[in-house]
């Protein structure tokens, strides 16, 4: 197995990994990390390409990448603390009535 | 040596996200996922992407996860969500990432492998990287500062919302 398929291969297993975390944990804050796992992965892909391309262009998407998650962060964080302040804890299931 | 410093980061950035499976406490998740991302930011300096190394280890573990940690402490270590880990989703959820995993990791492996050679061994130094950003991508550089600003004014508003929802 060459590097590149190595570097693909752990992206897919953070990606798959984020993506479980995501649906099986109860904790939201640890749901939102998972969530970043998974942004991890799709970066570790797109450098690991752009890497072997020799564009900057990948670089720079990656860059951009980070500033939307660094955004979303400081968005979702508030909202999670807003919730918790709300109903008292952080478990999935104490927000099923936000069900359309 | 580099191999080996290679199969090692990958190992360890395995390992700390399946440690943020098992792990109890949301502080414990923070750490693992901590641990994953500064084994990223080795592969890609392994690679030569030193800027995205350095942006990794600035922008991800220095304020997101830092901000990440700040929320955990701000919140009760009573809560039930704390100690109980699962949702009723366990099994299906895993089982849907491993049907991801397998047929990811097979369709990999009965590529043909990449071509190699090309951009081995090229160094993503600042110069280039600032050169091409500041020059072809200068628009897309304003958006993002637009978006770190909405990013501040609602921050700022789910701040006021939740004292108009206390008071």
């Amino acid at each position: 197995m060459d590097n590149t398929q190595l570097l693909l291969a752990l992206s897919t297993a953070l990606f798959a990994i984020g993506l479980a975390g995501v649906v099986i944990r109860r904790n939201l804050l640890v749901m939102l990390m998972c969530m970043e796992l998974m942004l991890n992965g799709v970066v570790l892909s797109l450098v690991t390409l752009s890497q072997q391309a020799a564009s900057t262009t990948g670089a720079v998407l990656v860059f951009l990448v980070f500033v939307v998650a660094a955004a979303e962060i400081a968005i979702a964080v508030p909202i999670v603390l807003l919730l918790a302040r709300r109903k008292r804890t952080l478990d999935m299931d104490a927000f099923t009535d936000l069900k359309g | 040596m580099q191999q080996a410093l290679l199969w090692f980061f990958v190992l360890a950035s395995l390992a700390g996200g399946l440690l943020m499976l098992v792990l109890r406490h949301p502080m414990r998740v923070a750490l693992a996922l901590i641990s994953t991302m500064v084994s990223l930011a080795a592969i890609y300096a392994i690679l030569g992407v030193h800027v995205i190394a350095v942006f990794q280890v600035l922008i991800y573990v220095g304020a997101v996860m830092v901000f990440m940690v700040y929320a955990i402490m701000l919140l009760d270590v009573r809560d039930p969500s704390f100690t109980h880990r699962y949702s009723g989703y366990l099994l299906p959820g895993l089982a849907g990432a491993a049907v991801l995993v397998v047929a990811f990791v097979r369709g990999l492996a009965g590529s043909t492998p990449a071509v190699m050679g090309a951009g081995v061994g090229t160094t993503f130094d600042v110069q280039p990287f600032s050169v091409a950003f500041l020059n072809d991508y200068w628009l897309y550089f304003e958006l993002t500062s637009v978006l770190l600003l909405a990013a501040v004014v609602a921050a700022i508003a789910i701040l006021k919302a939740r004292r108009r929802g206390n008071g």
